[in-house]
């Protein structure tokens, strides 16, 4: 059979990411793929090159819209090694729980993506309800959804109250009550199982000499986790495990992630517990004394690295930002090998490319004039305009408790 | 001897130009110099002998008359060394590593765009991440690149044409 070529993207109705695919076919099967990247590429290190070193923390943030405070996180601890700061525990905790939480919601997030690929759209709402939790909790904390800016030079910019500790606190025992439900599924709904084995499979060798890295890696048997293998923040004072699955395909990269949503909740109860008390931040120099830094951070999909360098000024000489989704590319290409056209989606979404995550605008504009509502008051308005619409989802939940013979 | 030492005292005794040349920065975090000539031997040698399996990135540097490319080697066990090379701005040509390290065709593709770079060795292919368009001997990176109308005027990235 003669082989044939498709473009797939920029523009791609699955993908939310614009990048181009060049698929050859050998009829149904995939022969090779090639990728054009970097139609997002802002030039980002290049700007950070002509601002001062805190205006180049708020850029980096926005480098991604779901890791924001992953390179934030890389980027800042890479400048408090240079300037010889010591960031004060409880500042460490909260920059730790923040990480966390982005992990969560993060995870919960994928795997939502990841069943609406495969057409399991009961699973996205159900995760996708789960993750409100999580941003709840980190616009309380942040202010904002996504761009949380927690950290500074120093430590953090945010403290916890112990009313936030306990609200946290409880959310962490609803969500791991929901994930437990959700490892149940993807280990005994045979149509998912069945649906996600074999597909997209890497073996650990090749994860490990193409450069895999994160749950994709994990998922092959491949054994590393920055947090253990080159401690960070507070994880140096946390117990936990790394998730390492060995089935290579999609369904393993799912087996990992939820693994890992686990070890977030143990990580966060731990945090709670042991939270010292005490200053948040310690003051920090303008000006950041020469020299180069390597800083790795363990990000929802993988190591991101970032390498600062400082020449004496208050503004770096070079920042170079490694995301992890460039180091799983090359993976990706060999996993999609030999697999049908129509997995392609969601091998190309089993590595979780980073999608573009947007704010939510809390300015209702009325005929009568804008209003600015608080935090809780639009979520009241949320549930009362559905109510409106004839949709309670309280009293839907409950009927499916009764029906379900979970009456609480 | 600290893990690091033993990193250290391992690279010197196969390498002896190393000596008093490898910065111990803190734990995990070495950094050195390597002569152009060297560079290939020493990476082998890293990744064959002393379980640098993985390359973490590879980091362009303007250093004026040089380009400095500083690759980060890293074992799995967390260690990491930052080993820079220098090549001439006049004659910016160095060698692909994607033979031992495949997944760095996409850091050397960068290299390529945004320094101007050329990597023997590297197949020809979709460039990264520059656009289609992006007008010849314009590389962003570099030190005295200023944008020029031409750059302005480059309309967005067209689709791949197969």
């Amino acid at each position: 059979m003669s082989k044939i070529t498709i473009p797939i993207g920029p523009q791609h109705p699955a993908l939310k990411e614009p990048a181009s695919f060049k698929i050859t076919l050998n009829g149904e099967e995939i022969y090779s793929m090639d990728m054009r990247l970097g139609y997002n590429h802002r030039g980002i290190e290049k700007a950070c090159e002509e601002r001062s070193f805190i205006q180049g923390l708020y850029l980096i943030e926005r480098i991604c819209g779901i890791c924001s405070h992953s390179h934030s996180t890389a980027y800042i601890q890479a400048l408090e090694e240079l300037a010889g700061l010591q960031v004060p525990k409880r500042g460490l905790y909260i920059r730790t729980l923040i990480a966390e939480l982005e992990r969560i919601h993060s995870h919960l997030l994928w795997l939502g993506v990841a069943a609406h690929e495969v057409g399991f759209d009961t699973l996205l709402m159900y995760t996708w309800r789960d993750r409100e939790l999580v941003m709840d909790h980190l616009a309380e904390i942040g202010g904002n959804r996504v761009n949380y800016a927690v950290n500074t030079m120093g430590g953090v910019r945010r403290d916890l109250t112990p009313d936030e500790i306990a609200h946290i606190l409880k959310d962490v025992d609803t969500l791991e009550e929901r994930t437990k439900y959700y490892a149940q599924v993807a280990t005994e709904e045979t149509t998912l199982v069945a649906r996600l084995s074999k597909i997209g499979y890497l073996s650990q060798t090749d994860a490990e000499f193409l450069g895999a890295v994160g749950p994709t890696a994990r998922a092959c048997g491949v054994d590393r986790d920055v947090r253990r293998d080159d401690p960070y923040a507070a994880y140096g004072d946390v117990q936990f495990k790394v998730c390492v699955d060995h089935h290579g395909d999609v369904y393993g990269r799912v087996l990992v992630r939820v693994g890992e949503l686990m070890e977030s909740y143990s990580i966060i109860r731990q945090l709670m517990k042991n939270m010292p008390d005490g200053p948040i931040a310690v003051k920090s120099p303008r000006r950041i004394a020469a020299g180069e830094v390597y800083s790795r951070y363990e990000a929802p999909r993988g190591e991101d690295c970032h390498y600062v360098k400082s020449n004496g000024t208050d503004k770096p000489e070079r920042v170079k930002i490694r995301a992890p989704t460039l180091a799983n590319w090359r993976a990706v290409r060999k996993m999609i090998e030999g697999n049908y056209l129509a997995d392609a989606p969601i091998i190309i979404a089993a590595i979780d490319p980073c999608f573009s995550c947007t704010d939510r605008a809390i300015e209702l504009v009325r005929p009568a004039g804008a209003e600015t509502l608080t935090w809780g008051a639009l979520r009241q308005h949320g549930i009362d305009w559905h109510r409106k619409q004839g949709l309670d989802f309280a009293e839907l939940n409950k009927k499916l408790n009764t029906q379900l013979g979970r009456v609480k | 001897m600290t893990a690091e030492e033993t990193v250290v005292k391992a690279l010197v005794e196969k390498f002896p130009c190393f000596a008093e040349k490898i910065r111990t920065q803190r734990e995990r975090r070495l950094w050195a110099d390597v002569p152009a000539d060297q560079f290939e031997a020493v990476a082998h040698h890293l990744f064959e002998q002393m379980g640098f399996t993985m390359l973490c990135s590879i980091t362009g540097l303007d250093e004026g008359a040089t380009f400095g490319l500083l690759y980060h080697f890293g074992q799995p066990s967390g260690m990491m060394i930052g080993l820079k090379v220098s090549i001439p701005r006049e004659k910016p040509e160095w060698k692909t590593f994607i033979g031992l390290f495949p997944g760095s065709e996409l850091y050397e593709r960068e290299i390529a765009d945004l320094y101007g770079v050329r990597f023997e060795g590297l197949p020809a292919g979709l460039r990264y991440p520059l656009p289609d368009d992006w007008p010849d001997n314009e590389f962003p990176l570099r030190k005295d690149w200023k944008a020029k109308p031409a750059v302005a005027a480059a309309a967005p990235a067209a689709e791949v044409k197969s």
